[in-house]
């Protein structure tokens, strides 16, 4: 009983960086031009391990697909991501686990990553991330519209389509783009800098929704 | 004139009302109304008139008040909407005494080719290039396509030049990949086809404007090729009066008639050197302007232009010159001579169209590297050769940008310009279209390039009515001063005259200026070259520049979890680099001192709480991870035991202290290094730094975690008694959780790493949630009934203990044994960053600035920073304070300096300088409050 109220008690506990900007989202939204919202409290791993090591192939067999090696390059697999963010360096993004341990317990992702790397070569950090940034949602007709005021990369589908990532900037806030669907981007952002990429956003959107 | 077509917009010009046309620029409009006197010359004030028709206008400046005070706009781009309100310059601008309201912003932008230029070889190049399928940006500074077309109203395929554009853009701004953008200047060609471009978006609105579209839009463009399709400029040769009002470039005046209906003035001269001014003429005789004459420079022009103007009744005077324009205030006669010496005859005229010849507007190919190269033909310098074997540019140049004299020409070049473009951004180049067909197009007569008409007496001092730059109010005369002074170079001229440093950059006037300077040397323009062009090309706004980076976008701010519950509680906020922290928490009627004393006492006397979220937070995983510690600390973090918690300093090569933390090890090969607030980003950068270029052997990974935890620190004797409260399953006893170790619980039913470390030299722990949680464990910790406590706190608490802040305390020159932590300093590890530093005579000195306390003898007195130290009656500055508060444990006031040998000095009397006042201080060790240290443990 005492545990149960605790995880009830830690869910209620739980605000994403950017709840207090919901509202805003949807008005947002209204117009069908964009939709903006967050996605908040997905799993993130940070992942760095040797591509062409056994471990890497084992944390591939883990996630169900190979680690994308294609620079900028994300691959879905299921309700995961893996996002490629450097040539050791990959971020595995995940549904919400809720109520995961600060160290191991629970068969959470980490844990199923962790496991898969072994300890026997390599080394291999699988770090959790999930609370380090939140997760925008951009999508619709202007999408591309708006980040092109903030994002000096080429977003065009052509270029910059769906399976496409960057690490880059947003305005003056660094963010992870992830090229999700032709006109639906993820922007992941650091928790600290939310508030102020929610203001920018809604701001080079008014634009578009108006 | 009133009878002309088209929606009537009202505006307001130098106090008074007039009516103008929807589409007509300020400077149509104004010659509309007959007023030909707009503004006055900025050093001789002169009265100044309209000289262009476009952006490269050198005279006609005026200050817009309505809609937004904007200075300095050339009334020939200034698009009149209702309720403009404008007047003249005296010379200079005012900015506007209020914030601009408007928006603006950015938009970056890539393309495979992307046209400079709308006129007839642009809109061939862009159309050339879309039709191979390539993403095609085609941008002009006009408010329509069509560049010369819109002013000669010259056919094409049979249409009007105007109309022909119009069709021809509108399609290209039907597909999908390509963006037409009228308005929009492009004014800077950086390196790899790097462009900037500002679009002016609803200045033509007026207060129809809608309040979200940006007014202006700076636009970032990456191009695989690029097409300089920039026209030309008409340029005038220098001649007495060349300055009044109604002397007018002849294209220009040829632009008001057939584009704005308006008739710049009722009988002119024209002056030429080219064939260009002739159908200028004709068009303005058509439009019920009398010709008084067309005086032409060269024994003979084009055959077909002599034949219509006879059939007119216009007379032609060959090898003739204009040597002076004259009037009262603005134009009324001009002195035509033959040149080579006969009668001269003043001819009345109310309008002189002048006509030297065109220059190629090549400042963008020059701004990206491209070298230029004289062409005697058209007498300018013209685009050299773009694939050089020291200048290879991703650059076309089409149409009169390099020299093209005719339509047809124009319009060929472009269509050439956008295939070649096409196939260099590795696109199938189409079979080759038909080019449009241009009926009237009379073979031209050779121009002759006469730069100078001699004054009358051919004395130097006569030439200070033969303008050279209008703007600048340069003369013949100022050029020949130069010269005369003994400079030899256009680039020094021109530093020393001011010529082409004007508004207008010298459009009109930068190949006169060198002609002259040539001229006065004995050398040829051809040698002596132009001045260097640089972006802008045009004048740009910094608010344009700026974009959305204003008000509270200006910067990022960084908040942590907590971060509305220290708002809603009143706390003013500190910046800490980007990041927003709580200051103090006033309680009702407490000033910052009061409140400060307050959380202080909490602090040592009972227990509270602080923010400590901020600090940077890297987790460090591998076999190595050990070894990396030891080499970046100058301290042993190998031999830290899992569980427990080591503070340590960075050091740079040079033995100075560059950042300080605490360092947790989680496992064998797992550490969390934590770093300085504002440091936390290059703490990460350094270790990546040595990971990658010096020790990649080293099997480690650096990961940041900053902001994936929110950290409560809970400080004061009672801390351990509140920590029991929230985390029941936790032993919190002296003995099983220790001094700098930590553990993972539950606080507040919240899973959080707690680690008992202090900053304060109070019994203490640091609660670390993931940040989600933050907010919850905040509000938790707090309804234990504990004080909140800001940075003021936090720097008093730890001042009293004599622990520095990096960044504060130290600059840069600071060692750890300047601070006082010779204890931090490996004397066992056999390297480390830093080491072997320590043992530079430099750094061994007993005279080196040192980390001492201050106590100033009226112990109410505070110490501001950056105060120097001087002995009593000395002036030699011993140090300053790098730290003042007051506190209240001590129940007095104290600072820490940095003072040369003062550790020497302790018990020592200084003196404070503070202006004229000499502050009595003692010197103290740096450790001011419970130096043995027994209140750690509560």
């Amino acid at each position: 009983m005492a545990e149960r109220r605790n995880a009830d008690r830690r869910s209620a506990d739980r605000r994403s960086p950017l709840a207090g900007f919901a509202a805003r989202f949807e008005t947002a939204s209204a117009g069908g031009a964009l939709r903006l919202a967050e996605i908040p409290f997905l799993t993130q791993l940070n992942l760095r391990v040797d591509a062409k090591s056994p471990a890497a192939e084992r944390i591939g067999r883990a996630l169900g697909t190979t680690l994308p090696v294609e620079p900028g390059s994300a691959v879905r697999s299921g309700d995961l991501t893996v996002l490629w963010l450097g040539p050791d360096e990959w971020l595995v993004l995940g549904p919400d686990e809720g109520e995961a341990e600060i160290g191991a317990g629970g068969a959470g992702l980490r844990d199923r990553l962790v496991e898969a790397a072994g300890s026997a070569d390599g080394h291999v950090s699988v770090v959790d991330v999930s609370a380090q940034r939140t997760t925008l949602v951009l999508a619709g007709a202007r999408a591309r519209d708006v980040l092109a005021h903030g994002c000096a990369l080429d977003l065009h589908p052509r270029v910059f389509g769906p399976g496409r990532c960057a690490q880059t900037l947003l305005a003056r806030a660094q963010v992870v783009l992830v090229a999700r669907e032709t006109d639906e981007f993820w922007v992941l952002c650091r928790s600290s800098f939310a508030g102020y990429v929610a203001e920018w956003l809604l701001d080079a959107a008014a634009e578009y929704v108006t | 004139m009133t009878s002309r077509p088209g929606e009537v917009v009202r505006f307001r010009f130098d106090g008074r009302d007039y009516e103008g046309r929807r589409g007509d620029t300020l400077a149509a409009a104004l010659l509309a109304n007959g007023v030909r006197r707009v503004s006055t010359s900025v050093q001789l004030g002169q009265p100044r008139g309209i000289f262009s028709a476009g952006g490269e206008e050198p005279n006609a400046l005026v200050q817009i008040e309505t809609p937004f005070p904007e200075p300095m706009l050339p009334a020939t781009t200034v698009e009149i909407c209702d309720g403009l309100v404008a007047t003249g310059l005296p010379g200079k601008g005012r900015l506007a005494d209020r914030p601009d309201p408007a928006r603006y912003d950015t938009v970056h932008a890539h393309c495979d080719v992307l046209v400079v230029g709308a006129g007839p070889a642009g809109l061939m190049a862009a159309a050339e290039a879309a039709r191979g399928g390539a993403r095609v940006i085609l941008a002009d500074e006009r408010p329509a396509p069509g560049g010369s077309l819109l002013g000669t109203a010259e056919a094409v395929d049979g249409l009007p030049g105007r109309r022909w554009a119009a069709e021809r853009a509108a399609e290209l701004d039907g597909l999908a990949d390509v963006r037409v953008l009228c308005r929009t200047t492009v004014f800077g060609h950086y390196d790899d086809n790097y462009l900037v471009a500002v679009e002016r978006r609803t200045n033509h609105l007026g207060a129809a404007a809608p309040a979200t579209t940006a007014r202006e839009r700076i636009w970032r463009i990456r191009a695989r090729r690029v097409v300089h399709a920039t026209g030309a400029h008409e340029r005038f040769p220098a001649f007495a009066g060349n300055d009044l009002p109604g002397v007018m470039l002849a294209g220009a005046a040829r632009t008001y008639v057939n584009q704005y209906g308006v008739r710049p003035g009722r009988r002119a001269v024209v002056l030429t050197t080219n064939d260009t001014a002739y159908p200028a003429a004709l068009d303005l005789a058509a439009a019920g302007i009398e010709i008084a004459a067309i005086v032409d420079v060269r024994q003979a022009p084009g055959e077909e232009w002599a034949r219509r103007c006879a059939e007119r009744g216009i007379d032609v005077l060959t090898g003739h010159v204009v040597t002076a324009a004259r009037g009262a205030g603005e134009l009324s006669s001009v002195v035509v001579a033959p040149e080579d010496g006969g009668q001269a005859r003043d001819v009345p005229a109310d309008l002189l169209l002048v006509s030297g010849g065109w220059t190629p507007v090549v400042h963008l190919f020059s701004q990206a590297g491209g070298t230029l190269r004289f062409d005697e033909e058209i007498g300018a310098f013209v685009p050299g050769d773009t694939q050089a074997r020291d200048v290879r540019l991703a650059v076309e140049v089409a149409g009169s940008a390099r020299g093209v004299p005719t339509l047809s020409g124009c319009l060929r070049d472009g269509a050439e310009a956008g295939r070649r473009a096409l196939a260099a951004a590795g696109f199938a180049v189409p079979d080759q279209a038909p080019p449009p067909a241009v009926e009237d197009e009379p073979a031209a007569a050779p121009a002759r390039h006469l730069w100078l008409v001699p004054a009358a007496d051919g004395d130097g001092d006569d030439y200070r009515e033969h303008f050279v730059d209008l703007q600048r109010d340069v003369t013949v005369a100022d050029v020949l001063r130069a010269t005369g002074a003994g400079l030899r170079s256009v680039e020094h001229v021109k530093r020393y005259t001011t010529a082409g440093t004007a508004h207008d950059q010298g459009r009109t006037s930068g190949l006169l200026t060198s002609a002259i300077t040539a001229h006065a040397l004995g050398l040829d323009v051809a040698d002596l070259g132009v001045t260097t062009f640089r972006a802008p090309y045009a004048p740009v706004s910094f608010a344009a520049l700026a974009g959305r980076d204003r008000g509270h976008l200006h910067d990022p701010v960084r908040v942590t979890a907590m971060h509305d519950w220290h708002v809603a509680r009143g706390a003013p906020l500190e910046n800490v680099g980007q990041w927003k922290r709580p200051w103090y928490y006033p309680l009702d009627g407490e000033d910052m001192t009061a409140a400060v004393l307050r959380e202080c006492r909490a602090a040592r006397e009972d227990v509270a709480m602080m923010d400590a979220s901020t600090l940077g937070k890297i987790d460090v995983i591998g076999p190595d991870a050990a070894e990396l510690l030891d080499r970046l600390y100058t301290n042993m973090m190998s031999t830290l035991p899992v569980g427990s918690i080591r503070y340590g300093v960075m050091c740079r090569p040079d033995g100075m202290v560059f950042d300080d933390g605490t360092v947790i090890r989680l496992a064998e090969d797992h550490f969390l290094a934590t770093t300085t607030t504002g440091n936390a980003a290059a703490v990460l950068d350094w270790m990546e730094e040595w990971l990658q270029t010096e020790w990649p052997s080293l099997r480690v990974h650096c990961t940041s975690v900053t902001e994936q935890w929110a950290t409560v620190a809970l400080v004061g004797p009672r801390s351990r008694e509140v920590l029991a409260g929230l985390a029941p399953g936790l032993d919190v006893g002296n003995a099983s959780f220790p001094f700098m170790t930590w553990r993972d619980a539950e606080v507040a039913g919240i899973p959080a790493r707690v680690c008992r470390i202090s900053f304060s030299g109070e019994l203490a722990y640091e609660i670390n949630v993931r940040s989600w949680y933050g907010l919850a464990l905040w509000e938790a910790v707090n309804a234990a009934g504990v004080t909140p406590y800001g940075t003021e706190t936090m720097h008093v608490l730890r001042a009293e203990k004599g622990y520095p802040i990096i960044g504060q305390d130290t600059d840069g020159t600071v060692t750890p044994q300047d601070l006082g932590m010779a204890w931090v300093v490996s004397k066992k590890k056999a390297d480390f960053i830093g080491k072997r530093s320590f043992s530079r005579a430099d750094t061994v000195r007993p005279d080196r600035k040192q980390l001492v306390g201050l106590l100033p003898e009226d112990t109410g007195r505070l110490l501001p920073e950056g105060v120097h130290l001087v002995e009593p009656g000395g002036t030699r500055a011993l140090g300053h304070v790098t730290s003042g508060y007051r506190s209240a444990a001590l129940g007095r006031t104290f600072a820490l300096a940095l003072i040369s040998g003062g550790r020497e000095r302790v018990g020592e009397r200084l003196h404070a300088a503070m202006g004229e006042e000499m502050i009595p201080v003692t010197v103290t060790h740096h450790v001011l409050y419970d130096p043995e240290g027994a209140r750690r443990d509560g």
